[in-house]
């Protein structure tokens, strides 16, 4: 067999913690499908058969019980389980399942949605032999205005620093702004072998990597590597130019030598201009892909969760009002919307560039815009919801009237009377006409037994929710 | 055509027996009276018999063209699409407009993997045949004997890894598996004669292993196979064709090569080490610029070379005392087959009186004739030939100029009138003595 695929569906999410808070991120609603459907669906149309998934328990039973896994995935799914307390690193769930690895391994992350062809990745994994071949694509801006946050963006992620060689392929450098000091220092080895190096800094790390085995060996060996991103994937790009390997080969000598004389008759080079032999006789080789056009989003923040939700289903030709929803006549759907399975629709609603999940209920005169219904929201009559992100099992109550909103999943927004706006840009407020609620930076009020949503404003304008 | 030969074939027979039967019937007028009859049976018979073996004669020497020569035959394309789609191979389509003398061979582009199709992780084709099907396809092996050694490299491990499934027999089954995994390398590249010779010869060894044979045994019997003939028909033999090409240069002398031959690097490289002083011109020809990396290896070791493009030959040949040749393939009417551009040189040479030897391993040889370069040809991606300067290319929308058309020839032939020597292991034999050694190693075999 050549090549193993592993899943890693154990993360947090820690980045987007308003949506993941309840449900486990590979189960996040993403154009009506679990986020662990485009990995899986990835892997099964080029070709794979089995895939280890590593996971938290949640997720395990929503994968056997969810009907659209079961049915749309027709891979062999061999789950692994690992407790969410232990804090597992990528790496470290690697060296959990060393014992089910029998050949080279393709890592994909549970996040990432992409139409890439596989094929160009792994094909520089075959062709130079290469140990390590990645996945890059450029960064896309969001434009989309994200609840809960005022303004851009800031450059609050760090950036990476990739270094490519000329032909754009071999990877030469990769470091992150965090563990540099003052500035990019590179080995002289580098430059003496790979003159012209081109370093980018938009580039986004899909997170779907080919391993050869022998990396799951020294991971074993190596217990200090917690991350494969963080930490594997730097050093193996440090190790190609170092004179000591820790990871190579162990081939036997014969079919070893046989290779080296077929390298040697061969009249290749990949580079010109010195006096060495192909790849500077290295035996150790990263290679990277980076998509140029195409689509790829890694949906680990709020605002790629969104933008993939508006791009997502218009990959997929499925039908945008699923049949067994009940749409009214007089409801009006536009046709970048989808609705999800077993929805109700009633009379004059209009919903506009938005996705409905799966029983949801949407009474009458309500008009949605721009937004993210998840699954069991009940959303009561004459509501005006825009730009907003409601999540699962939510209420929101008669006369809300809503822009750039989050609501936590579970939670109820309160019925109101005539005319009262319910607005949130720096944060989640909800006026009431008979209640008000208080700011303060740790006491949660309850105002009435039903539940409420309360927020609290840090000094760092960082927003989060507390709920009762 | 076979039925009007074998009316010619009859017409010729009756009348050698009537002239038989004249030169009969001078001496014994009377005979024939009472002979005939019987000496019709007989005759009609042995005529029969004559036809039937003419018959047979043809058939097996002419021979049906091969698939990859006939791209311009609809008819030929869907057997082969016939074929692959039998074997689960993915076919590969031809890219841009092809030159129309060349229109009857496939021209691929490297931004069309073959591997496009196939399914990651590779099942129907073994991974190191994918693997090996890439770094052909990309150039990353490329070289006639570079490609056949990672052939039977790749074939071990198929043979490592292969099976034999019940009720079935390790001599015939093998072979079958090995057919798909030959059709996609010949989608990737073309397979060169010394390839074809190799599996022809693995091909042989496979069905010749007796049946009562255990698995394991004759797996290890055929990988030993392999290793021995890498060892006898490449390695030893470079010694060999070294020993004899060393003879022939003599100190002072001036010797030029063209493009990257393994073989002449390692003959010029052993000169070195025995203490030959010459000093080497390496022509390089664009768009491949394999001279570029003889040239580094012949640095490297410590000789003195100067480089030229090809466009300078006639400029520097005043200078060379000797040519020293690589070849792809030498047919069996003493052409030789070789990078594009050999032909050329050989010609130059020829015009100057400068002696051209080729160095070419027996297991290279085949049975093939060809007097010209198109009937038989490899054409490579045209985008080769574009070239970017400064980030600005000229040729860019090249598909767009319905009058232009780029064509990337891979090989040619040289005549054996301009070659003087072909060293090889067995000896330095003139070229026409090709078909002699054919002949001989096919009664070896």
């Amino acid at each position: 067999m050549e090549l193993q695929a592993v899943l890693m569906a154990a993360g947090g999410g820690s980045r987007m913690m308003d949506l993941t808070y309840n449900t486990p991120k590979p189960l996040l609603p993403v154009g009506n499908r679990p986020l662990i459907w485009y990995p899986l669906n990835l892997l099964e149309r080029v070709g794979f058969e089995e895939v280890i998934v590593i996971t938290t328990k949640e997720v395990q039973k929503a994968l056997s019980t969810d009907q659209r896994l079961k049915t749309d995935v027709k891979m062999r799914l061999d789950v692994v389980c690992i407790q969410e307390e232990t804090d597992m690193g990528t790496a470290d769930a690697l060296r959990h399942i060393q014992q089910k690895i029998k050949t080279d391994i393709l890592v994909v992350s549970c996040d990432l949605i992409t139409d890439v062809a596989l094929h160009e990745v792994v094909d520089l994994f075959r062709a130079h032999n290469a140990t390590l071949s990645m996945l890059m694509s450029k960064v896309h801006e969001f434009t989309d205005t994200v609840p809960g946050q005022k303004g851009k963006k800031k450059a609050g992620e760090q950036r990476d620093f990739v270094g490519v060689d000329v032909t754009g392929k071999r990877l030469l450098f990769m470091a992150n702004e965090a563990d540099l000091e003052e500035g990019l220092v590179f080995r002289k080895s580098i430059m003496r072998k790979h003159p012209r190096m081109l370093i980018k800094t938009g580039l986004l790390d899909a997170h779907l990597y080919c391993l050869k085995r022998s990396v799951v060996d020294f991971l074993v060996h190596n217990k200090s590597v917690t991350s494969i991103r963080g930490e594997l994937v730097p050093y193996l790009v440090r190790k190609q130019f170092s004179k000591m390997f820790g990871v190579h080969n162990k081939c036997t000598s014969k079919e070893e030598a046989l290779l080296q004389l077929a390298r040697e008759r061969s009249c290749w080079n990949d580079h010109r201009g010195d006096m060495s032999e192909a790849y500077h006789g290295g035996k150790l080789r990263c290679y990277v892909h980076i998509m140029e056009e195409g689509m790829c989003y890694r949906v680990n923040t709020l605002a790629a969760y969104i933008e993939a939700n508006r791009v997502v289903p218009k990959l997929f030709e499925d039908p945008p009002i699923h049949p067994t929803a009940v749409v009214t006549e007089r409801s009006l759907v536009g046709s970048d919307s989808i609705i999800g399975p077993y929805c109700q629709i009633s009379d004059k609603t209009s919903i506009k560039r938005s996705n409905v999940g799966t029983s949801s209920t949407i009474k009458e005169k309500v008009k949605i815009t721009n937004s993210i219904i998840m699954n069991g929201v009940t959303i009561e009559e004459g509501c005006n919801i825009q730009g907003s992100v409601i999540c699962n099992n939510a209420v929101i109550g008669r006369g809300a009237d809503m822009k750039y909103c989050l609501v936590g999943s579970g939670q109820c927004i309160e019925p109101e009377g005539e005319n009262a706006v319910v607005q949130c840009s720096s944060g989640y407020t909800t006026h009431t006409k008979t209640h008000t609620l208080h700011f303060c930076s740790s006491v949660v009020f309850v105002l009435n037994p039903a539940f409420c949503v309360c927020v609290c404003v840090h000094s760092l304008a960082h927003v989060c929710l507390f709920f009762v | 055509k076979k039925q009007h030969k074998k009316n010619k074939k009859d017409d010729r027979g009756p009348p050698e027996k009537e002239k038989e039967k004249e030169k009969a019937s001078v001496p014994a007028p009377s005979k024939p009276a009472t002979q005939s009859p019987a000496h019709k049976g007989t005759a009609f018979a042995i005529l029969h018999s004559l036809v039937f073996v003419s018959f047979l004669y043809f058939l097996l020497v002419v021979k049906r063209l091969p698939e990859h020569i006939q791209v311009d035959d609809p008819a030929a394309l869907k057997k082969l699409a016939k074929k692959l789609e039998r074997q689960q191979v993915p076919l590969r389509s031809d890219y841009g407009y092809k030159v129309s003398l060349f229109s009857h061979l496939h021209q691929y582009s490297r931004k069309n993997p073959p591997t496009q199709q196939i399914s990651i992780p590779a099942t129907v084709i073994h991974p190191s045949i994918v693997r090996l099907g890439l770094q052909y396809s990309q150039g990353i092996i490329a070289g006639s004997n570079a490609r056949s050694v990672a052939l039977l490299h790749a074939f071990k491990q198929v043979i490592r890894d292969y099976s034999t499934p019940p009720n079935e027999e390790l001599s015939r089954d093998l072979v079958n598996k090995l057919s798909p995994y030959i059709s996609f390398l010949s989608q990737c590249r073309p397979l060169s004669a010394s390839m074809g010779n190799a599996i022809k010869y693995i091909k042989k060894e496979i069905s010749n292993i007796p049946s009562q044979c255990k698995e394991e045994e004759a797996k290890r019997r055929l990988q030993e196979c392999i290793d021995s003939y890498i060892n006898e028909k490449i390695i030893l033999a470079s010694e060999a064709i070294s020993k004899y090409a060393i003879e022939k240069i003599s100190d002072g002398d001036v010797i030029l090569v063209y493009g990257c031959s393994s073989l002449v690097n390692h003959i010029l490289c052993e000169a070195f080490e025995k203490q030959r002083k010459f000093r080497v011109i390496v022509v390089d020809s664009r768009p491949r610029l394999e001279g570029k990396e003889a040239l580094r290896r012949l640095v490297k070791k410590g000789i003195r070379c100067t480089y030229v493009l090809i466009s300078a030959l006639s400029y520097i040949l005043p200078e060379v005392s000797k040519v020293f040749l690589g070849a792809h393939a030498l047919l069996a009417n003493g052409y030789v087959m070789s990078r594009v551009g050999t032909s050329q040189i050989a010609l130059v040479a020829k015009a100057f009186n400068v002696p051209v030897l080729v160095c070419c391993e027996t297991y290279k040889f085949c049975e093939r004739v060809q007097t010209d370069s198109f009937v038989s040809n490899e054409l490579d991606d045209p985008d080769d030939l574009i070239v970017t300067r400064n980030g600005k290319t000229h040729l860019e929308n090249w598909q767009t100029v319905k009058s232009l058309g780029l064509l990337n020839l891979v090989y040619d032939v040289t005549p054996p009138d301009f070659v003087d020597l072909v060293i090889t292991d067995l000896g330095m034999i003139p070229c026409t003595s090709v078909p002699v050694v054919l002949r001989v190693k096919n009664v070896d075999q």
